[in-house]
């Protein structure tokens, strides 16, 4: 699996990944060379085997819904790079 | 002996006796992490003034006669583990000045047995890497040769260990972050069962691979860390609500009857040849301890781990690491637009192997791919476990070498990701399966720790570490220190920031 300049913008642009001129010909080349590495899993017969998601049988895990004390608003805003008046701020996100 | 070198039950035994205090020996590893630090650079943080003050709680709480095992004893907590009012930063810019609101379950258990902290340990950023090199502020250096790496991404708490800057560490396990350190640096690495600590706290990389775990020098130290950190936790739901034995029990000197499987998959080509002759002497040692050793035994899909691993972690993690847009915590980029922002936050505060990743399992999670990728890893990860299943019904414990070679020099694969994800290649398939596992010192190899890996059934962490103290007490590997003062070249000095 070669992958082209496009697929690397494309899949930067999916994860929202800024990525410079130089660092996208490397992942283009390294990313490349691991997938075309990794073609050996194709060989492995997996009709009728079931996919694990987790290694221990787990299904839903509920709880009764208890009202419990959280953290305080301002620890939790105390890490925020922009708050106004107990809100996280952003920058606009629909333009008009 | 130094007193920075006692194990935890060493020091326990003087603590409660009160012929040594913990502020005695708080101070006598601050004293040695000032002496050696800047030759191995194992610490993002270190928190001289809370330990001091945490010692002098312990002492006053072990004169009223109430002391468990890890109270007074300090500890290097990995720095992806959130400590309340501590910055926790995952070795990463994108957080390098977090401070968590929370203390993480582990770190709430340590608390309540007494804890010393004396720092936050180095790794590889976000815990992606084999080597400690992508941690974006220093690389940690190993104490046996300066030059080398010690493994990661539990880079900074297996040195911490080795060295006496602690006397145990806390670290994470995705894919062999805690074992292929611990036997790197010739210490014990515990990897326990996918459940069996609570994750809460720990910050997520591969959710459904990722386990706290214990690094100590030997291995009663690491029944008596588990004593304390394993069990159910309802803030984690993928935590088991299982029986917590007292790990302590199953501390046994002798493998009378039991069997014991060797994987020559775990042999590959490649592996180094000084490795291969430790690790045959170490399973010999095993079978005249008492143990049946059976070294035919195969586990055909071993060889497509490596594959099935690389697709799922980086595809959960790129899950995983969409939280650090930079508007709730972390960097924060100020460009022209909210996209731009977010993009640009991202480019500038991950690092080349986050990025790698994130951009790996965007790709394995994109639509035409995800059959192909990730759905196909996730039936090798089905074939994977059972065959480990089926092992078990025969053998109550397997053995492999921790990893293919000694530790590599410190450059050496960090250009090749492949070459670097190939030094994991021993003990991925643990985490896949979710099955425990366990390194200890098994040896020298020029000079270089060799590490002997105890693989057994889900929560069968009593069997390792009985292996591991049968094996520990006839051989006496792990109480080979490395000789930080005399001889060995000073690292160049690379200082944060």
């Amino acid at each position: 699996m070669k992958l082209s300049r496009e697929d690397v913008l494309h899949l930067a642009t999916l994860c929202r990944l800024g990525l410079s001129e130089e660092e996208i010909e490397r992942l283009q080349e390294q990313l490349s060379h691991i997938l075309e590495n990794f073609e050996v899993m194709q060989q492995v017969d997996t009709s009728d085997v079931p996919p694990t998601a987790y290694p221990i049988p787990l299904e839903n895990v509920v709880r009764e819904d208890e009202v419990a004390p959280s953290l305080p608003q301002s620890d939790i805003l105390a890490n925020a790079p922009h708050q106004e008046e107990g809100y996280f701020r952003v920058k606009v996100v629909l333009e008009q | 002996m130094n007193r920075y070198n006692l194990t935890i039950h060493q020091a326990h035994q003087l603590l409660k006796k009160r012929e040594l205090s913990s502020l005695e020996l708080t101070r006598a590893v601050l004293e040695r992490i000032a002496r050696v630090e800047k030759k191995v650079h194992a610490f993002v943080t270190v928190t001289e003034d809370e330990a001091l003050h945490q010692a002098a709680q312990a002492d006053e709480r072990i004169r009223g006669g109430e002391i468990t095992p890890l109270t007074g004893v300090p500890v290097l907590i990995k720095d992806n583990i959130c400590t309340k009012a501590v910055t926790t930063t995952c070795s990463s810019r994108m957080l390098e000045n977090f401070v968590p609101p929370y203390d993480a379950t582990v770190v709430e258990k340590l608390r309540d047995a007494g804890m010393v902290m004396v720092g936050k340990g180095n790794m590889d950023e976000f815990a992606m890497g084999s080597s400690n090199e992508h941690s974006a502020f220093f690389p940690t250096c190993n104490p046996w040769d300066l030059e080398r790496v010690p493994g990661g991404s539990s880079g900074g708490p297996a040195v911490g260990v080795a060295t006496g800057e602690a006397v145990y560490a806390i670290g994470s396990d995705t894919g062999g972050s805690i074992r292929q350190p611990a036997g790197f640096c010739n210490v014990v690495g515990m990897k326990p069962t996918y459940g069996r600590v609570s994750r809460y706290g720990l910050v997520a990389f591969a959710s459904s691979l990722d386990q706290v775990g214990p690094l100590t020098r030997d291995v009663t130290d690491s029944a008596l860390v588990m004593n304390t950190i394993a069990g159910y936790d309802p803030r984690d739901s993928t935590s088991a609500n299982y029986p917590v034995p007292d790990y302590t029990e199953s501390l046994i000197p002798d493998l009378k009857g039991l069997n014991l499987g060797v994987p020559r998959e775990y042999f590959l080509e490649g592996m180094q040849r000084g490795v291969e002759e430790t690790m045959r002497s170490a399973i010999a040692a095993l079978e005249e301890l008492g143990a049946t050793v059976d070294w035919e035994v195969s586990l055909p899909h071993t060889k497509y781990g490596l594959s099935a691993y690389y697709i799922i972690a980086p595809s959960e993690a790129m899950a995983n690491l969409a939280r650090y847009d930079g508007v709730k915590y972390g960097f924060s980029y100020d460009g022209e637009s909210m996209w731009d922002d977010m993009e640009k936050t991202r480019g500038y505060g991950f690092g080349p192997e986050v990025k790698r990743r994130i951009i790996l399992g965007t790709y394995a999670l994109s639509a035409g791919y995800y059959d192909a990728y990730y759905l196909k890893a996730q039936k090798v990860r089905t074939l994977i476990r059972r065959e480990f299943e089926q092992a078990f019904e025969r053998y109550d414990a397997l053995i492999t070498p921790t990893s293919p070679t000694v530790p590599f020099k410190i450059g050496e694969k960090v250009d090749d990701p492949l070459q670097m994800y190939l030094s994991d290649v021993c003990t991925l398939p643990i985490n896949i399966a979710g099955i425990p596992g366990i390194s200890i010192p098994a040896g020298f190899c020029d000079g270089l720790p060799v590490g002997m890996q105890i693989l057994g059934k889900p929560f069968s962490e009593e069997m390792l570490l009985r292996i591991g103290f049968a094996y520990e007490q006839a051989n006496g590997w792990w109480e080979r220190r490395p000789q930080l003062e005399k001889g060995s070249a000073v690292a160049g000095d690379l200082k944060r920031g």
